[in-house]
Protein backbone atom coordinates (compact mmCIF):
# COMPACT_ATOMS: atom_id res chain seq x y z
CA UNK A 1 0.00 0.00 0.00
CA UNK A 2 1.01 3.86 -0.60
CA UNK A 3 2.15 5.40 2.10
CA UNK A 4 -0.75 7.80 1.15
CA UNK A 5 -3.18 5.40 1.25
CA UNK A 6 -2.50 4.37 4.99
CA UNK A 7 -2.46 7.72 5.67
CA UNK A 8 -5.89 8.32 4.30
CA UNK A 9 -7.09 4.99 6.12
CA UNK A 10 -5.53 5.68 9.49
CA UNK A 11 -7.11 9.25 9.25
CA UNK A 12 -10.83 7.88 8.68
CA UNK A 13 -10.33 5.49 11.26
CA UNK A 14 -9.67 7.76 13.68
CA UNK A 15 -12.39 10.62 12.94
CA UNK A 16 -14.71 7.60 13.06
CA UNK A 17 -13.64 7.00 16.69
CA UNK A 18 -14.01 10.58 17.09
CA UNK A 19 -17.97 10.21 16.33
CA UNK A 20 -18.16 7.41 18.58
CA UNK A 21 -18.54 10.14 21.43
CA UNK A 22 -21.39 11.63 21.11
CA UNK A 23 -23.20 8.84 20.58
CA UNK A 24 -22.69 7.29 24.05
CA UNK A 25 -23.70 10.79 25.85
CA UNK A 26 -27.24 10.53 26.35
CA UNK A 27 -29.34 7.95 27.92
CA UNK A 28 -32.75 9.05 28.28
CA UNK A 29 -35.31 7.76 25.83
CA UNK A 30 -38.18 9.53 24.16
CA UNK A 31 -40.90 8.86 21.65
CA UNK A 32 -41.57 11.31 18.96
CA UNK A 33 -44.24 11.28 16.64
CA UNK A 34 -42.50 11.83 13.36
CA UNK A 35 -38.35 12.53 12.45
CA UNK A 36 -38.54 16.27 12.45
CA UNK A 37 -39.68 16.67 16.18
CA UNK A 38 -37.03 14.21 16.74
CA UNK A 39 -34.38 16.46 14.92
CA UNK A 40 -35.81 19.61 16.46
CA UNK A 41 -35.18 18.17 20.12
CA UNK A 42 -31.51 16.94 19.42
CA UNK A 43 -30.68 20.49 17.66
CA UNK A 44 -32.33 22.19 20.69
CA UNK A 45 -30.81 20.24 23.34
CA UNK A 46 -27.26 20.90 21.41
CA UNK A 47 -27.92 24.57 21.42
CA UNK A 48 -28.79 24.68 25.14
CA UNK A 49 -25.83 24.65 27.56
CA UNK A 50 -26.41 22.91 30.74
CA UNK A 51 -26.57 25.53 33.71
CA UNK A 52 -24.93 22.98 36.14
CA UNK A 53 -21.82 21.46 34.54
CA UNK A 54 -21.30 24.87 32.74
CA UNK A 55 -19.25 23.29 29.52
CA UNK A 56 -21.55 20.98 28.13
CA UNK A 57 -24.51 21.15 26.30
CA UNK A 58 -27.97 19.66 27.62
CA UNK A 59 -27.36 16.85 25.40
CA UNK A 60 -24.43 15.82 26.57
CA UNK A 61 -25.08 16.61 30.13
CA UNK A 62 -25.57 14.13 32.51
CA UNK A 63 -26.44 16.61 35.54
CA UNK A 64 -29.63 16.42 36.86
CA UNK A 65 -31.15 19.65 36.04
CA UNK A 66 -29.92 18.68 32.16
CA UNK A 67 -32.23 15.92 32.59
CA UNK A 68 -35.05 17.88 33.67
CA UNK A 69 -34.39 20.28 30.93
CA UNK A 70 -34.11 17.72 28.14
CA UNK A 71 -37.91 16.41 29.37
CA UNK A 72 -39.26 19.87 29.24
CA UNK A 73 -37.77 20.49 25.74
CA UNK A 74 -39.50 17.13 24.55
CA UNK A 75 -43.06 18.13 26.59
CA UNK A 76 -42.54 21.28 24.73
CA UNK A 77 -42.07 20.04 21.60
CA UNK A 78 -45.12 17.27 21.90
CA UNK A 79 -47.13 20.28 22.63
CA UNK A 80 -46.80 21.96 19.64
CA UNK A 81 -44.67 24.46 20.67
CA UNK A 82 -41.84 26.14 18.15
CA UNK A 83 -38.32 26.58 18.49
CA UNK A 84 -38.57 30.46 19.19
CA UNK A 85 -40.97 29.64 21.84
CA UNK A 86 -39.18 27.32 23.59
CA UNK A 87 -36.07 29.18 23.39
CA UNK A 88 -37.82 32.04 25.00
CA UNK A 89 -38.75 29.69 28.00
CA UNK A 90 -35.20 29.06 28.34
CA UNK A 91 -34.28 32.62 28.41
CA UNK A 92 -36.86 33.69 30.65
CA UNK A 93 -35.75 31.19 33.30
CA UNK A 94 -32.09 31.05 32.85
CA UNK A 95 -31.08 33.90 30.97
CA UNK A 96 -27.87 34.18 28.17
CA UNK A 97 -26.45 31.87 29.40
CA UNK A 98 -28.38 29.05 28.56
CA UNK A 99 -27.58 30.13 24.76
CA UNK A 100 -24.61 28.50 23.77
CA UNK A 101 -24.35 30.27 20.48
CA UNK A 102 -24.68 34.22 22.64
CA UNK A 103 -27.09 36.57 20.80
CA UNK A 104 -26.10 39.19 18.82
CA UNK A 105 -26.51 42.40 21.47
CA UNK A 106 -24.38 45.38 22.31
CA UNK A 107 -22.75 43.59 24.80
CA UNK A 108 -21.52 41.02 22.72
CA UNK A 109 -20.66 43.06 19.90
CA UNK A 110 -16.60 42.29 20.69
CA UNK A 111 -16.89 39.06 21.53
CA UNK A 112 -18.68 38.19 17.97
CA UNK A 113 -16.13 40.77 16.00
CA UNK A 114 -13.30 41.17 18.45
CA UNK A 115 -11.72 38.27 16.42
CA UNK A 116 -11.76 39.59 12.80
CA UNK A 117 -10.92 43.01 14.53
CA UNK A 118 -7.82 41.57 15.73
CA UNK A 119 -7.17 40.06 12.51
CA UNK A 120 -7.42 43.37 10.92
CA UNK A 121 -5.43 45.40 13.32
CA UNK A 122 -2.85 42.09 12.88
CA UNK A 123 -2.89 42.27 8.96
CA UNK A 124 -2.75 46.46 9.01
CA UNK A 125 0.45 46.28 11.15
CA UNK A 126 2.19 43.37 9.10
CA UNK A 127 1.19 45.52 5.96
CA UNK A 128 3.24 48.48 7.87
CA UNK A 129 6.55 46.34 8.26
CA UNK A 130 6.25 45.18 5.15
CA UNK A 131 5.73 48.72 3.21
CA UNK A 132 8.50 50.49 5.26
CA UNK A 133 11.23 47.37 5.24
CA UNK A 134 9.99 47.58 0.77
CA UNK A 135 11.13 51.21 0.95
CA UNK A 136 14.03 51.10 2.49
CA UNK A 137 17.01 51.79 0.81
CA UNK A 138 15.02 54.15 -1.39
CA UNK A 139 15.90 58.12 -2.13
CA UNK A 140 12.66 59.04 0.37
CA UNK A 141 14.29 61.11 2.91
CA UNK A 142 12.10 59.78 5.80
CA UNK A 143 13.21 56.18 5.05
CA UNK A 144 16.99 57.27 5.74
CA UNK A 145 18.56 54.41 7.92
CA UNK A 146 21.05 54.62 10.23
CA UNK A 147 23.44 53.01 7.93
CA UNK A 148 25.47 54.52 5.48
CA UNK A 149 24.21 55.17 2.40
CA UNK A 150 26.27 55.46 -0.66
CA UNK A 151 25.26 58.65 -1.50
CA UNK A 152 26.59 60.11 1.90
CA UNK A 153 30.11 60.02 0.99
CA UNK A 154 31.79 63.14 0.35
CA UNK A 155 33.21 64.35 -2.61
CA UNK A 156 37.30 63.12 -0.92
CA UNK A 157 35.88 60.26 0.52
CA UNK A 158 34.86 59.07 -3.21
CA UNK A 159 37.83 60.09 -4.70
CA UNK A 160 39.51 57.76 -2.01
CA UNK A 161 37.70 55.17 -2.94
CA UNK A 162 38.17 55.33 -6.61
CA UNK A 163 41.70 55.31 -6.12
CA UNK A 164 41.54 51.86 -3.54
CA UNK A 165 39.12 50.35 -6.57
CA UNK A 166 41.23 50.88 -9.34
CA UNK A 167 44.51 50.35 -7.70
CA UNK A 168 43.40 47.04 -6.58
CA UNK A 169 42.13 46.22 -9.82
CA UNK A 170 45.95 47.04 -10.97
CA UNK A 171 47.88 45.29 -8.56
CA UNK A 172 47.79 41.33 -8.96
CA UNK A 173 45.38 40.59 -5.51
CA UNK A 174 47.68 37.73 -4.45
CA UNK A 175 50.67 40.05 -4.00
CA UNK A 176 48.33 41.96 -1.16
CA UNK A 177 48.11 45.90 -0.75
CA UNK A 178 49.58 47.52 1.74
CA UNK A 179 47.31 50.37 1.81
CA UNK A 180 46.59 50.82 5.46
CA UNK A 181 43.04 51.40 4.78
CA UNK A 182 43.07 47.53 3.91
CA UNK A 183 43.67 46.26 7.11
CA UNK A 184 40.46 44.42 7.79
CA UNK A 185 41.37 41.90 5.50
CA UNK B 1 5.53 59.83 17.68
CA UNK B 2 8.36 56.94 16.96
CA UNK B 3 8.93 56.82 21.00
CA UNK B 4 5.01 56.50 21.32
CA UNK B 5 5.16 53.13 19.13
CA UNK B 6 7.64 51.50 21.24
CA UNK B 7 5.17 51.72 23.98
CA UNK B 8 2.14 49.32 22.08
CA UNK B 9 3.59 46.01 23.54
CA UNK B 10 3.50 47.63 26.81
CA UNK B 11 -0.06 48.94 26.17
CA UNK B 12 -1.00 45.59 24.96
CA UNK B 13 0.30 43.87 27.86
CA UNK B 14 -1.28 45.63 30.37
CA UNK B 15 -4.59 45.43 28.62
CA UNK B 16 -4.52 41.33 28.28
CA UNK B 17 -3.04 41.87 32.15
CA UNK B 18 -6.12 43.86 33.35
CA UNK B 19 -8.62 41.31 31.48
CA UNK B 20 -6.79 38.42 32.71
CA UNK B 21 -6.64 39.74 36.54
CA UNK B 22 -10.53 40.31 36.47
CA UNK B 23 -10.54 36.69 34.85
CA UNK B 24 -9.12 35.24 37.89
CA UNK B 25 -11.63 36.53 40.16
CA UNK B 26 -15.14 36.25 38.40
CA UNK B 27 -17.06 33.42 39.48
CA UNK B 28 -18.85 31.96 36.28
CA UNK B 29 -20.05 29.17 38.75
CA UNK B 30 -22.74 31.43 39.59
CA UNK B 31 -25.35 32.70 37.15
CA UNK B 32 -26.92 35.83 37.60
CA UNK B 33 -30.98 35.01 37.63
CA UNK B 34 -33.23 36.53 35.60
CA UNK B 35 -35.80 36.45 38.02
CA UNK B 36 -35.05 39.41 40.29
CA UNK B 37 -37.45 41.97 40.25
CA UNK B 38 -40.40 39.52 38.86
CA UNK B 39 -43.21 37.74 40.65
CA UNK B 40 -42.59 34.33 42.07
CA UNK B 41 -43.74 32.01 39.37
CA UNK B 42 -47.36 30.51 39.91
CA UNK B 43 -47.55 26.73 41.22
CA UNK B 44 -50.08 24.32 42.71
CA UNK B 45 -48.13 21.45 44.45
CA UNK B 46 -48.33 19.12 47.27
CA UNK B 47 -47.65 20.67 50.76
CA UNK B 48 -45.06 18.02 52.17
CA UNK B 49 -46.86 16.44 55.25
CA UNK B 50 -50.31 17.61 54.34
CA UNK B 51 -51.19 14.46 52.74
CA UNK B 52 -52.28 15.30 49.02
CA UNK B 53 -53.58 18.90 50.04
CA UNK B 54 -52.28 21.30 47.14
CA UNK B 55 -50.54 24.58 47.49
CA UNK B 56 -50.10 27.59 45.91
CA UNK B 57 -49.19 30.93 45.60
CA UNK B 58 -52.19 32.31 47.81
CA UNK B 59 -50.46 30.19 50.54
CA UNK B 60 -47.70 31.75 50.86
CA UNK B 61 -46.63 34.95 53.90
CA UNK B 62 -48.15 37.79 53.50
CA UNK B 63 -44.63 39.15 54.41
CA UNK B 64 -41.33 39.62 53.37
CA UNK B 65 -40.07 35.35 53.43
CA UNK B 66 -36.88 33.06 52.24
CA UNK B 67 -37.99 30.74 49.69
CA UNK B 68 -34.98 27.94 50.39
CA UNK B 69 -34.79 25.17 47.64
CA UNK B 70 -33.32 21.98 49.30
CA UNK B 71 -33.39 18.54 49.36
CA UNK B 72 -32.38 15.77 52.01
CA UNK B 73 -29.56 14.50 49.45
CA UNK B 74 -27.91 17.77 49.71
CA UNK B 75 -24.70 18.50 51.88
CA UNK B 76 -25.05 21.87 51.95
CA UNK B 77 -28.42 22.00 52.70
CA UNK B 78 -27.39 20.34 56.11
CA UNK B 79 -24.97 22.92 56.77
CA UNK B 80 -27.28 25.56 56.29
CA UNK B 81 -30.03 24.00 58.55
CA UNK B 82 -28.79 25.49 61.84
CA UNK B 83 -28.71 29.11 60.57
CA UNK B 84 -32.72 28.79 59.52
CA UNK B 85 -33.01 26.97 62.98
CA UNK B 86 -31.70 30.30 64.79
CA UNK B 87 -33.53 32.40 62.53
CA UNK B 88 -36.64 30.57 63.23
CA UNK B 89 -35.91 30.57 66.76
CA UNK B 90 -36.13 34.22 67.14
CA UNK B 91 -38.37 34.88 64.66
CA UNK B 92 -36.44 36.52 62.05
CA UNK B 93 -38.15 35.62 58.88
CA UNK B 94 -40.54 33.13 57.57
CA UNK B 95 -38.74 30.29 55.25
CA UNK B 96 -40.51 28.44 53.06
CA UNK B 97 -39.14 25.35 52.25
CA UNK B 98 -39.30 23.92 48.26
CA UNK B 99 -38.56 20.02 48.33
CA UNK B 100 -36.92 19.85 45.37
CA UNK B 101 -36.31 16.58 43.37
CA UNK B 102 -36.51 14.31 46.96
CA UNK B 103 -38.58 11.62 47.92
CA UNK B 104 -41.17 12.70 50.56
CA UNK B 105 -40.31 10.43 53.55
CA UNK B 106 -36.77 11.12 52.60
CA UNK B 107 -37.68 14.72 52.93
CA UNK B 108 -39.43 14.01 56.27
CA UNK B 109 -36.74 11.77 58.05
CA UNK B 110 -34.19 14.48 57.50
CA UNK B 111 -36.28 16.99 58.65
CA UNK B 112 -37.16 14.92 62.12
CA UNK B 113 -33.28 14.01 62.35
CA UNK B 114 -32.43 17.54 61.68
CA UNK B 115 -35.37 20.20 62.65
CA UNK B 116 -37.89 21.52 61.04
CA UNK B 117 -36.87 25.34 60.24
CA UNK B 118 -39.56 25.92 57.40
CA UNK B 119 -43.14 27.21 58.00
CA UNK B 120 -44.65 25.31 55.14
CA UNK B 121 -43.00 22.93 52.32
CA UNK B 122 -43.73 22.65 48.84
CA UNK B 123 -43.24 19.38 47.42
CA UNK B 124 -41.47 19.48 43.59
CA UNK B 125 -40.62 16.02 43.39
CA UNK B 126 -40.40 16.54 39.56
CA UNK B 127 -38.08 19.42 39.39
CA UNK B 128 -41.15 21.26 37.15
CA UNK B 129 -41.20 23.90 39.49
CA UNK B 130 -37.51 24.09 39.85
CA UNK B 131 -36.93 25.24 36.30
CA UNK B 132 -39.86 27.98 36.61
CA UNK B 133 -37.45 28.95 38.91
CA UNK B 134 -34.27 29.30 36.97
CA UNK B 135 -32.78 26.91 39.33
CA UNK B 136 -29.64 24.62 38.86
CA UNK B 137 -29.27 22.37 42.16
CA UNK B 138 -29.86 22.82 45.71
CA UNK B 139 -29.32 24.93 47.58
CA UNK B 140 -30.77 27.96 46.27
CA UNK B 141 -32.45 30.35 48.30
CA UNK B 142 -34.95 33.45 47.03
CA UNK B 143 -35.72 36.16 49.31
CA UNK B 144 -39.17 37.46 47.99
CA UNK B 145 -41.10 40.57 49.19
CA UNK B 146 -44.65 41.04 50.98
CA UNK B 147 -45.80 41.48 46.97
CA UNK B 148 -44.87 38.43 46.19
CA UNK B 149 -41.88 39.82 43.49
CA UNK B 150 -38.53 38.12 43.81
CA UNK B 151 -36.12 40.60 45.74
CA UNK B 152 -32.86 38.22 45.76
CA UNK B 153 -31.02 35.07 45.11
CA UNK B 154 -28.60 33.16 46.67
CA UNK B 155 -26.86 29.98 44.61
CA UNK B 156 -24.89 27.87 47.00
CA UNK B 157 -24.69 27.21 50.62
CA UNK B 158 -25.85 30.01 52.66
CA UNK B 159 -23.30 30.18 55.32
CA UNK B 160 -22.79 32.20 58.57
CA UNK B 161 -21.40 34.98 57.11
CA UNK B 162 -23.94 35.09 54.08
CA UNK B 163 -26.54 35.08 56.19
CA UNK B 164 -25.21 38.52 58.32
CA UNK B 165 -23.93 40.39 55.20
CA UNK B 166 -26.12 39.03 52.53
CA UNK B 167 -29.41 37.89 53.37
CA UNK B 168 -30.24 39.90 56.45
CA UNK B 169 -30.08 43.31 55.74
CA UNK B 170 -31.79 42.59 52.23
CA UNK B 171 -34.66 40.81 54.83
CA UNK B 172 -34.61 44.26 57.07
CA UNK B 173 -35.03 46.39 54.01
CA UNK B 174 -37.72 44.89 52.93
CA UNK B 175 -39.03 43.91 56.10
CA UNK B 176 -39.11 47.96 57.27
CA UNK B 177 -40.74 48.86 53.71
CA UNK B 178 -43.54 46.39 54.44
CA UNK B 179 -43.99 47.80 57.82
CA UNK B 180 -44.17 51.44 56.19
CA UNK B 181 -47.12 50.19 53.57
CA UNK B 182 -48.58 48.03 55.96
CA UNK B 183 -48.98 51.63 58.26
CA UNK B 184 -50.06 53.62 55.46
CA UNK B 185 -52.54 51.38 54.32
CA UNK B 186 -53.86 51.32 57.94
CA UNK B 187 -53.77 55.00 58.12
CA UNK B 188 -55.62 55.39 54.90
CA UNK B 189 -58.64 53.15 55.92
CA UNK B 190 -59.02 54.24 59.71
Amino acid sequence: MKPIAVFVKSLLLVCSMLLAVSVIAQVDVFDFETAEQEDRFRQLANDFRCPMCQNANLTHSTGGVAADLRREIYNQIMDGRTDDEIEQFMLQRYGDFILYRPRLTVQTILLWFGPALFLLIGVWIAFGIIKRSANKGTDDPENVSDTVQPDDLTADEQARLDRLLSDKLANNPSTGDNSPDDSRR
Amino acid sequence: MRNLKLYIPVFAFLLLAVFMWQGLYMDSRTLPSTLIDRELPAFELRALNEGDQLVSNADLPDEPFILNIWGSYCLPCLQENPIFMSAKEQDLVPIVGVNYKDRDNLARDWLDINGNPFTMNIVDDTGRYGIDLGVYGAPETFIVDANGVIRYKHIGTINYQAWQDEIMPVVRELQSAHAAQTDASAGQSS
